[in-house]
C-alpha cells in the first residue's frame, strides 16, 4: 500500500495532537482543575486511533467509549470544544452536558461516547443499518476496549450486523485491561477477533502500536465494508500507559511491564520509520510537536476563558420538542 | 369511523405511517412475517417488505440500540420488544441509551424512536410475562410514556409517537388487543401526547386510571352509580410527562381522588400522583387520596391467586366507597 508523504505527515500530527491533549490533561487533571471523575486517557494508544479514522471518509460514522479522546480527535474534532467540554463549559460540544466521556461531534459523524463498557456496539448496527437502507454508502466503526468483548452486547451487535451483512468495522483497541483485571484472567479463547470469526466475519489481530499497521488493516475491513460484504473485527494490541483513570495508581501491574510498553511507544516508533525513510526530519518533527503544544495551549486558554452554562438551562437538551 | 380491534388499529397505525413515511421501519422478534406474537403487526410485512420489516434474533439489547442508531442517522424506526418484561434485557439501551443520549450531547441529535411493548396481567403468564412496568419507565427522564386503552387511542397515540421526534414507549396491553372500538379512519387522526381525558364525567370522586384498569375503573363507577356514588374517570393516556391540569380540574369538582393501577403499589404511578395533589392541590382535598393497585408481589401463574395479585372492578368498587363512609 502506497502512502503520500501527506498522508504520513496528517497521521503523524495527529498522534501528536492526540498524545499532547491526553498529556496536559493528566496534568491538569492532578493540578485540580478537571471536575469530575479523573479522565480516562489513552496515551500509548494514539495508533489505533489515527490508523483507524485516517482509513475513514467524512460520511463514515465513529462510536467511541469512555476511553474516546483520541478517537474524536483522530476523526477531526476540534480541540476548544472538547476541552472545554471536560471543563464543563458553555462552549463544549455538549455545552457542559456530557464531559469527558461523552464527547461526540455529530457534524462529523461521531454518533456517541459511551460511557457504558459495550453500551455502542448495538447502535452501530444501526448507523449501518440505516447506511444501507438510505444508499449512503457509510461504514461505521465502531470502537470498544478488550474488556467489552465480555459483555453480552458484544455478541449480540456482532452476530446481528453479520447476518445483515452490515458495513461495520469493529475496533477493539486490546489494551490488556478492564479497569484493573488483566485479560488475561478474564477472556476466554485465544482472541477478542477470534470472537468475531465465531460469527463469520474476517478477524485481524495486530499490533496496535504500528499505524502504519492498523491503517492497512482498516483500509481492508473499511473497504471490505464498504462493498457490501460485511463487518469486520480489528483487534488492535496495545497498551494504556496510565491508569484506567489518571488517579489509577496501577497496583495491579509492574514498572518493569509498563516500561516495556513504553519501549513500543507508537510515536516512537512512527517517527523512525519517517526518519530513516526521509519522509519527516527531526526539524519538520519539531514543528509538528510545536504546532500540537500550541493547540493544547490555544485550547487552554479557550476553555478557561469561556463561560459556564447557566444553572436555569438546567434542563435544556432533554426533548427536541415540547409537547 | 370503523369498528376494529386494538391490535388491528396498531397494525392500521403503522401501515398508515409507513406509508406517510418512507424512512419508518419496524423492527424486532417476529414482527415480519409471523404478523407478531400478538397479531400486532400483522399485514405489514406483506405490505412493506423485508427491508422495511425487519425480523430480528432474539437480542433486545441489539434490538434497541440498532434502533437508535437508526434513528440518530436518519430513519424513523419503531422497535418492538415482545413483552414488557423483556425490557429487563434492554435496560441500559433503553434508560442509559436512548433516553440521555441527546441530552448528553447537548441537543446535537434528535431520536425520532418508538420502541412499542405490551404489559399487563390477567391471562395467568406469570411472573415473567404478566408486569405493569411503566413507573419504571415513567422514572427516567428523556423518555415518553404511553399507554393506549382504546382501540382509537391505540391508533392515534402510536401515531403521534411515530411523528414524534422524541423517543416515545408505547406500552400496549395483552388483553386489550382483542377488544373492539370505533377508531376514525382519518390518516391524520392523532392523540396527543401528553393529555389525559375525562371518560366518564362525574360530581362526587375522581378516578384516574390507564390501560385494561380503565375498563375495570368504568365498570365499578356504574355499579356505584346506584349507590348514589357518582364517579369521574380519567384515563391518563399518557404516564409521563403526567396531565396534572386534568387531574387537579376533575378534583376542584369533586374533592376526592382515587388512583387505579395495575403496576404494583409501591413506588408506583399512584404514588406519583397523590405525591404531586399533595404538593399542588392538597387544599382541593375532602378526603385523603386512595390508592388501588396490584399487591407487591411477583404475579403469580395460578388464575385464583392473580386474581387476587391485581385490582377488579369489585375491589376498586369497594375502595371508593370507603371513601364515602
Amino acid at each position: 500500500m502506497t502512502i503520500s508523504k501527506q498522508q504520513h505527515e496528517h497521521m503523524l500530527r495527529q498522534m501528536l495532537r492526540v498524545r499532547h491533549f491526553e498529556e496536559n490533561l493528566y496534568q491538569m487533571y492532578l493540578a485540580k482543575q478537571v471536575p469530575g471523575m479523573s479522565p480516562h486517557l489513552s496515551v500509548g494508544q494514539e495508533a489505533v486511533a489515527v490508523g483507524v479514522c485516517t482509513a475513514l471518509e467524512e460520511k463514515d460514522y465513529v462510536l467511541t467509549t469512555h476511553r474516546g479522546h483520541g478517537h474524536v480527535l483522530a476523526k477531526g474534532a476540534n480541540m476548544n470544544r472538547m476541552l472545554a467540554e471536560i471543563l464543563g463549559k458553555e462552549t463544549g460540544y455538549c455545552h457542559g452536558r456530557g464531559g469527558s466521556m461523552h464527547i461526540a461531534d455529530v457534524s462529523l459523524n461521531i454518533i456517541g461516547a459511551n460511557g457504558i463498557v459495550g453500551g455502542g456496539l448495538p447502535i452501530a448496527v444501526g448507523s449501518a443499518l440505516s447506511s444501507v437502507y438510505l444508499n449512503r454508502n457509510a461504514v461505521t466503526v465502531c470502537f470498544f476496549g478488550d474488556a467489552a468483548s465480555n459483555i453480552g452486547t458484544f455478541h449480540e451487535a456482532l452476530n446481528m450486523a453479520a447476518i445483515w451483512k452490515l458495513p461495520v468495522v469493529w475496533v477493539c483497541e486490546n489494551n490488556q485491561y478492564g479497569l484493573s483485571t488483566s485479560i488475561t484472567d478474564t477472556l476466554a479463547g485465544a482472541s477478542v477477533a477470534g470472537r468475531g470469526s465465531a460469527y463469520g466475519m474476517p478477524g485481524y489481530t495486530i499490533d496496535g502500536n504500528d499505524v502504519l499497521g492498523v491503517y492497512e488493516t482498516a483500509v481492508k475491513a473499511v473497504n471490505h465494508a464498504r462493498n457490501g460484504n460485511g463487518p469486520s473485527i480489528i483487534e488492535a494490541k496495545t497498551y494504556r500507559w496510565y491508569g484506567h483513570g489518571a488517579s489509577d495508581n496501577r497496583s495491579y501491574r509492574t514498572r518493569d511491564e509498563e516500561n516495556a510498553w513504553k519501549a513500543k511507544c507508537p510515536i516512537l516508533k512512527y517517527t523512525d520509520y519517517l526518519a530513516k525513510n526521509g519522509i519527516v526530519s527531526q526539524t519538520q518533527f519539531d514543528v509538528m510537536e510545536k504546532q500540537a503544544q500550541q493547540e493544547v495551549q490555544d485550547a487552554i486558554k479557550f476553555s478557561n476563558e469561556s463561560p459556564l452554562p447557566s444553572p436555569d438551562a438546567v434542563c435544556d437538551y432533554i426533548f427536541s420538542e415540547t409537547l | 369511523m370503523a369498528e376494529m380491534t386494538y391490535r388491528n388499529a396498531v397494525a392500521q397505525a403503522i401501515i398508515e405511517e409507513m406509508q406517510r413515511d418512507p424512512n419508518v421501519i419496524i423492527m424486532g422478534e417476529d414482527v415480519g412475517r409471523f404478523g407478531g406474537a400478538m397479531a400486532a403487526t400483522k399485514g405489514v410485512y406483506e405490505r412493506f417488505g423485508p427491508k422495511r420489516v425487519i425480523d430480528t434474533p432474539i437480542s433486545e439489547a441489539a434490538i434497541i440500540g440498532a434502533a437508535l442508531g437508526a434513528a440518530l442517522t436518519g430513519l424513523r424506526p419503531i422497535a418492538e420488544i415482545m413483552f414488557v418484561d423483556f425490557t429487563t434485557c434492554c435496560m441500559d439501551q433503553i434508560a442509559n441509551q436512548v433516553a440521555k443520549v441527546r441530552y448528553m450531547l447537548g441537543g446535537q441529535v434528535r431520536v425520532p424512536l418508538v420502541i412499542r411493548t405490551q404489559g399487563g396481567a390477567g391471562k395467568s403468564y406469570a411472573a415473567q410475562h404478566s408486569q405493569n412496568l411503566e413507573a419504571w419507565f415513567a422514572a427516567v427522564p428523556g423518555l415518553r410514556v404511553v399507554m393506549p386503552a382504546t382501540p382509537a387511542d391505540a391508533k392515534g397515540l402510536l401515531k403521534s409517537a411515530i411523528r414524534s421526534n422524541d423517543p416515545v414507549m408505547v406500552i400496549e396491553n395483552k388483553i386489550l388487543y382483542g377488544g373492539k372500538g370505533e377508531v376514525p379512519d382519518s390518516n391524520e387522526y392523532l392523540v396527543p401526547i401528553g393529555k389525559a381525558a375525562v371518560v366518564r364525567p362525574g360530581k362526587n370522586v375522581t378516578v384516574v386510571s390507564h390501560s385494561r384498569q380503565l375498563f375495570e375503573s368504568l365498570n365499578a363507577a356504574n355499579t356505584l352509580a346506584a349507590f348514589g356514588i357518582d364517579c369521574e374517570v380519567i384515563d391518563l393516556k399518557t404516564i409521563s410527562p403526567l396531565d396534572m391540569t386534568t387531574i387537579l380540574t376533575s378534583l376542584e369538582k369533586t374533592g376526592r381522588l382515587i388512583v387505579v393501577e395495575e403496576g404494583h403499589k409501591s413506588f408506583g404511578v399512584g404514588a406519583e400522583i397523590s405525591a404531586r395533589i399533595m404538593e399542588l392541590g392538597f387544599d382541593l382535598l375532602e378526603a385523603p387520596v386512595v390508592r388501588v393497585a396490584s399487591v407487591d408481589t411477583p404475579i403469580p401463574f395460578s388464575p385464583v391467586l392473580e386474581k387476587a395479585t391485581i385490582p377488579n372492578s369489585d375491589s376498586i368498587a369497594s375502595a371508593i366507597k370507603k371513601m364515602f363512609v
